[in-house]
């Protein structure tokens, strides 16, 4: 579904390289540490970042010379998912309609959206009245809306209790089998990747170092960078 | 619903980035090499002419300069003295009752024309002023040595101990709330606190403050002008403008302006290796009182500054309205004179201001452009710094260039009125820059990526996401602008004419002929003009909602 061909691209003195496939539905949890290029990944596939070399392709599609609003792809960033000074519903409906101008019918896709991620009646607050999570929430329905196939999460749920962040990738998990999107999810924290993912991506110097079931990459590291990465948790 | 691969490429590699992220600054810049390369083209074809090396033996030139460089070194000094402890008290004093009157005083000498203060001031400390009135009261002989350096400090002091203080007071928000915490259980008293914590803040910024100030406090022209004068007490501003408009002596006029455009370019690279980026926003931590916000000492000690601050602005202020309100209002505005030097007045600012608005907007979309998606942040500073040229070539240097460049080809005097619109375009641009270069990068910062993954683009998102967040920002920097145009006296004595006559203008002449009744009526009405002004734009530009997070 998704494939990163011999993807290049520079930041500062990191030279990164990328190859990836993602299958239809999957879940895939990429995890490392910072500074490492994972959030460069994601830029990549978004089209925020222009690589120097190689093909991103989406559903078979070559996408690597497109906007990155002509991509089949949504990504829910850490913050600033929403503009502070529209409404709720303004921000969701902005997927659907980059003027936002929405039809009838439209503006009750945007309350569906709103009430399948718990915040029915919420539509006329702002951002600012709202909490962290819900926020998120926000953000999330208008993934539903958008109803595009390819999910990028860059952390979205880092700055959440631990509650409130298993609740969150709960959400994520039932959204991705009903409306049978592929997700990428990159954390920092192998818990994460735990719940929500079957397999997991290990990025270190701007590298997939290495790829496998989530369960035995986390239980029996075999790249000695994972296992530096992991340090104690790894005996959780 | 999969993209198609031949649909058209819009963002392909960063090679066709640069030229449009340049464009809209190339826009301003061809205008403003027009006007600017004219000015000083013209200016420096007369210099070869100009024996240079007998400049500095001509005791006239050698006194201005010294003038010139003495009464900006006191009226810097003197203003940094009275403001640092003005800051350190509203530092210390977070809640007092008046505290946001008073900030807001000090807020005032940005919206009021230079030429109005003057007024404030001769009638505060001028021959029948409050101040020689309360000598007499005493039995003192009364004080008449305002006129010279004496009069040209308070003046610039009531303009730049404000402007201190809102530069300095800031700073204060970036002790931590731990240092002040630690400081208290450390047993600090006022004056370790002053050693170890706000000293060490204030002197990193002080350079950059004080060459500020001194850039200008020397090249300051109507309070030069009106409150000196005369060989001894002149800057080069108002030499300038004398060798120009009395003497006609064009040859000293260059000469004078090429003095004055080294000195401000000095300083101005100066200002820019000095000047810290100031972090303005408050620390995350919770703020925690300081220590030394009991000793009764140091109650005294505020409040005694505090007060004289007050004074030293408040009181020119005052006493333009009361003397405004004093003096003959109905003859004065049933004067055909006030109103259509109003109307002239408005027909420079109001283009002038949108001028400069227009073209700060194009110069920092293209700065915002080049830092963030070409990743090329010193281009960008250049960028941004290109609009300040107005700080090295001051109003009168430049309509000095520009009077001789079109003296032969024009009429100058009948082209005046666009000369000093141009000119006042200009002179705002460094401040729509300033106020807005922040806020449109942050929105571009924080937003950027959102945009280009929803596909909001264009008008769209100017009309969308930019103008909502940015309305504020964008309608402070033109009442500023447009109030600036508004109370200039600057370039408008040189092409000033009995046709050509704005409000300051007129305030200028009738000051000057000593018409001390019809000034004060004048005095209140431009400020009361410049404030509306300011007020109606601010308002009903930016809207009365609050700020957004």
């Amino acid at each position: 579904m998704l494939e990163l061909d011999g993807v290049e691209f520079r930041y500062e003195d990191m030279l990164m390289h990328f190859d990836l496939a993602v299958a239809e539905g999957e879940c895939l949890a990429v995890i490392g540490p910072s500074g490492a290029g994972k959030s460069t990944l994601l830029g990549l596939i978004a089209g925020f970042e222009t690589p120097l070399a190689g093909r991103v392709r989406i559903q078979g599609c070559d996408v690597t010379a497109l906007a990155p609003g002509e991509r089949p792809v949504t990504t829910v960033f850490q913050e600033h998912n929403l503009f502070p000074h529209l409404e709720v519903a303004a921000n969701v409906g902005l997927g659907l309609h980059p003027g936002l101008r929405l039809s009838p019918a439209q503006r009750q896709q945007v309350r569906e959206a709103l009430a399948r991620v718990g915040l029915a009646g919420l539509e006329r607050r702002k951002p600012a009245e709202l909490s962290g999570g819900q926020r998120q929430r926000v953000a999330l329905a208008r993934v539903l809306v958008r109803r595009q196939p390819l999910l990028l999460l860059d952390e979205p749920f880092a700055a959440l209790g631990p509650a409130l962040r298993r609740e969150m990738l709960a959400l994520v998990d039932e959204l991705r089998r009903e409306r049978g999107l592929t997700v990428l999810l990159v954390s920092h924290l192998p818990e994460d990747a735990r719940l929500a993912a079957a397999r997991t991506a290990f990025v270190a110097n701007g590298r997939i170092v290495c790829l496998g079931p989530t369960r035995t990459l986390l239980e029996t590291p075999a790249h000695p960078a994972l296992r530096a990465y992991l340090g104690a948790v790894a005996e959780v | 619903m999969a993209p198609a691969t031949q649909r058209p490429v819009r963002r392909t590699a960063v090679g066709g980035a640069l030229p449009r992220a340049l464009l809209p600054a190339i826009l301003v810049w061809l205008p403003l090499a027009a006007v600017v390369g004219g000015a000083l083209a013209a200016l420096l074809a007369r210099a070869p002419s100009l024996p240079l090396a007998e400049l500095w033996q001509d005791a006239y030139i050698r006194q201005v300069v010294r003038f010139t460089l003495w009464q900006a070194l006191l009226s810097t000094l003197l203003s940094l003295t009275l403001a640092i402890p003005v800051a350190r008290a509203l530092a210390r004093r977070p809640r007092f009752p008046g505290r946001g009157l008073l900030l807001r005083l000090f807020g005032l000498p940005l919206v009021v024309p230079s030429i109005v203060a003057v007024f404030g001031v001769v009638a505060i400390y001028g021959h029948g002023g409050l101040f020689n009135r309360a000598l007499s009261l005493l039995g003192a002989p009364p004080w008449q040595g305002l006129y010279g350096l004496p009069g040209i400090l308070i003046a610039h002091v009531f303009f730049n101990l404000p402007l201190a203080v809102r530069m300095l007071l800031p700073l204060w928000a970036g002790v931590p709330g731990e240092s002040w915490r630690l400081a208290a259980q450390l047993g600090m008293r006022s004056g370790a606190l002053w050693r170890l914590i706000e000293w060490p803040l204030l002197r990193q910024a002080l350079p950059g403050v004080a060459t500020l100030i001194f850039l200008l406090c020397s090249s300051s022209f109507a309070v030069v002008l009106t409150l000196g004068g005369g060989p001894a007490a002149s800057n080069l501003e108002v030499a300038v403008y004398q060798a120009l408009r009395f003497e006609f002596e064009p040859g000293r006029a260059v000469a004078l302006a090429l003095l004055q455009m080294m000195l401000c370019g000095s300083l101005a690279w100066l200002l820019t290796r000095l000047a810290q980026p100031m972090a303005l926003a408050a620390s995350a931590a919770r703020p925690y009182p300081r220590p030394d916000q009991a000793a009764l000492g140091g109650r005294l000690w505020d409040a005694l500054v505090l007060l004289l601050a007050t004074l030293s602005v408040g009181l020119p202020l005052a006493a333009v309205a009361a003397a405004g309100l004093d003096g003959p209002l109905t003859a004065v505005l049933i004067d055909p004179l006030l109103w259509r030097s109003t109307l002239q007045s408005l027909a420079v600012a109001l283009p002038a201001g949108l001028l400069a608005l227009a073209g700060g907007l194009s110069l920092l979309l293209s700065s915002r452009r080049l830092r963030l998606r070409c990743h090329r942040p010193r281009w960008a500073e250049a960028v941004e710094l290109s609009g300040s040229l107005v700080l090295v070539l001051p109003p009168l240097v430049l309509g000095t260039g520009l009077f001789l460049l079109l003296m032969p080809y024009a009429d100058v005097f009948a082209l005046g009125l666009t000369l000093v619109t141009l000119v006042n375009a200009l002179m705002g641009l460094p401040f729509v820059i300033r106020v807005l270069s922040t806020p449109l990068r942050q929105v571009a910062e924080h937003h950027d990526r959102l945009c280009a993954s929803l596909g909001i683009s264009g008008w769209r998102r100017a009309r969308l996401i930019e103008w909502p967040l940015l309305r504020r920002p964008i309608a402070l920097a033109l009442a500023l602008a447009v109030t600036l145009a508004l109370g200039d006296m600057g370039v408008i004595a040189l092409f000033g004419s009995q046709h050509t006559m704005t409000l300051p203008y007129l305030l200028y002449q009738r000051l000057s002929s000593y018409q001390m009744e019809q000034a004060a009526v004048t005095a209140l009405f431009l400020v009361a003009l410049c404030l509306g002004l300011f007020l109606l734009i601010e308002r009903g530009i930016g809207g009365r909602e609050r700020a957004h997070a």
